[in-house]
């Protein structure tokens, strides 16, 4: 039953050393808030999964919290290369790290699969793709009906998942709008615990019937943190930073710079300042 | 025809945009893709449904994204779905008349790379991937391809099969039980290629205005094979022009570029 918590607080109680944890977001809704948290924290030797792990996988890998990553799109949107992450996999700074690559298409149906309880994902993919020849959890299966080979990956299931949402009402329930990726999926795919991040808490989440509301019996804490998916965006509340998505690329060049701007941004700070980064981005 | 001056990279995108037609359902990939398909929606084809993978379906943006999430994306659109149904209804589904791509790395036969250059456990470069574009290639009805064309970008040998096209030519897609046509049509700043219909390999079959056979050569690390009735590409027209530049200056304010 959803628990209404400081930041810090939930993820100390739900988080724990050498974890799988995702924090989705499709472009969208990213949970900035969360990341920072546990990288002031220092929770480390994370497998991290995520669809289009960006900016904030890359602080983390950066910053030596991660030892493994499952993942579809390694980039900075609209921008170009992950530089910490290369610097990870390339040289092994500041860890070396193990990489589980999929397609989009894979670890969305993964995603879906581990919401659903199976095992794993089926799916029509991977036809001609290198990733099938170096990723050993890309298998295939013969429909049972048709005999068609399609392929199967691994049912997603970390044990804590973070999202980042507009709203919650007083009871915990949470509503989800815009694109809403896999955030529903994520929630429900978790073991130990979903934690959510929400600009605000209403009276009335004002839902229409359809809406993706996540009841509050599938969420364990819920944190207020107004701006928290800065420099993401929250569908209704700001717009995306693009300039800081354009600007990491010059900071996570260099590893000195990058440490800097950590010290700097993040580890002298605390999820209040996130409200005050998104103020010239209200929408 | 126009008389203002422009350049390949105009010439580009506008010869990619009118490849795709009022009724197309096109699965559109970012960057150089999105500014085609935007293009195509703003002149001749108004009609063309544009999808982005982030569930996006019907979306009419006023200026390009900078990501396939941006907000406008979904606030225009005519619905936005979840990821899992982007891709399990939408494209496996098999709703997708064309899928745009652009690429890091291409051959002759229109495969993709867009994950490593070097070994891919040993990268001298990691790249981010192939988010989509695996599924995108496989499944979309057809593939249209656009990119720059350079010695680095055009190579021999690909370093890691992304996006599958017509792997080593003629029915190698069948022979994988592939089902779509693959690749048909791949725009780049100095032509247009087509697959040849034996051996699937891309063939030349229009040049951009003033655009050499040589200039052509020069910047692929394959001997380029060019098509017996090879055609020039007419010149953008001073409508296609204009919206292309208006689209882009939108998107450089919007952008705060």
């Amino acid at each position: 039953m959803a628990r209404f918590m400081e930041l810090g607080a939930a993820v100390s109680a739900h988080l724990r050393q050498g974890d799988t944890v995702a924090f989705e977001g499709f472009t969208h809704l990213i949970p900035h808030a969360a990341a920072h948290e546990v990288i002031r924290q220092g929770i480390g030797d994370l497998t991290l999964i995520r669809m289009t792990p960006d900016l904030v996988y890359d602080q983390m890998i950066g910053m030596g919290l991660v030892r493994r990553m499952i993942f579809s799109y390694a980039g900075n949107p609209g921008v170009g290369l992950l530089r910490r992450f290369r610097d990870a996999v390339e040289n092994g700074w500041p860890r070396p790290i193990e990489i589980e690559e999929h397609s989009h298409a894979a670890m969305a149906n993964a995603w879906e699969a581990g919401a659903a309880g199976l095992p794993m994902a089926v799916f029509r993919g991977y036809k001609g793709a290198g990733l099938a020849g170096v990723n050993p959890n890309i298998r295939h299966v013969t429909c049972p009906f048709t005999g068609e080979e399609l392929a199967a990956v691994p049912a997603l299931r970390p044990d804590v998942s973070f999202i980042h949402a507009q709203k919650a009402d007083r009871a915990g329930n949470v509503l989800i709008e815009g694109i809403v990726g896999v955030q529903k999926e994520a929630v429900l795919a978790a073991r130990r615990a979903a934690i959510v991040t929400v600009e605000e808490i209403v009276d009335d989440l004002g839902a229409h019937p359809n809406a993706c509301v996540l009841p509050r019996w599938t969420i364990a804490a819920i944190a207020v943190v107004p701006g928290g998916a800065h420099p993401s965006y929250a569908h209704g509340y700001y717009g995306r930073d693009n300039a800081a998505y354009i600007a990491w690329d010059a900071i996570a060049g260099d590893r000195e710079a990058f440490r800097a701007w950590m010290e700097e941004h993040v580890l002298g700070q605390g999820p209040q300042v996130f409200a005050e980064r998104v103020r010239e981005l209200r929408t | 025809m126009s008389r203002q001056p422009f350049s390949p990279d105009e010439m580009m995108t506008i010869a990619a945009a009118r490849a795709l037609r009022d009724d197309d359902v096109c699965f559109v990939g970012i960057g150089a893709p999105s500014a085609a398909c935007n293009v195509a929606r703003l002149t001749h084809a108004p009609g063309i449904t544009l999808i982005y993978e982030s569930g996006t379906i019907g979306t009419a943006p006023e200026v390009l994204p900078l990501s396939i999430g941006d907000g406008e994306l979904c606030e225009t659109a005519v619905t936005t779905v979840p990821v899992p149904e982007m891709f399990r209804y939408w494209l496996q589904g098999g709703r997708i008349s064309v899928g745009f791509l652009g690429a890091a790395q291409i051959d002759r036969f229109g495969n993709i790379n867009t994950t490593v250059v070097g070994d891919y456990h040993a990268p001298r470069t990691r790249l981010p991937g192939g988010g989509g574009a695996p599924e995108i290639a496989s499944l979309s009805q057809k593939v249209y391809i656009t990119m720059k064309q350079s010695r680095r970008g055009f190579v021999e040998t690909i370093d890691f099969f992304t996006s599958f096209g017509h792997g080593e030519g003629g029915d190698h897609r069948q022979r994988l039980g592939i089902t779509t046509a693959g690749p048909t049509l791949l725009i780049t700043d100095l032509a247009i290629w087509e697959p040849d219909p034996q051996s699937r390999e891309f063939t030349v079959t229009s040049l951009h205005p003033g655009v050499t056979r040589e200039a052509v050569q020069e910047t692929v690390g394959w001997t380029v094979a060019f098509a017996p009735g090879l055609s020039e590409t007419p010149a953008p027209t001073e409508t296609e022009l204009d919206v292309l530049r208006a689209l882009k200056e939108r998107t450089r304010i919007a952008h705060g570029g």
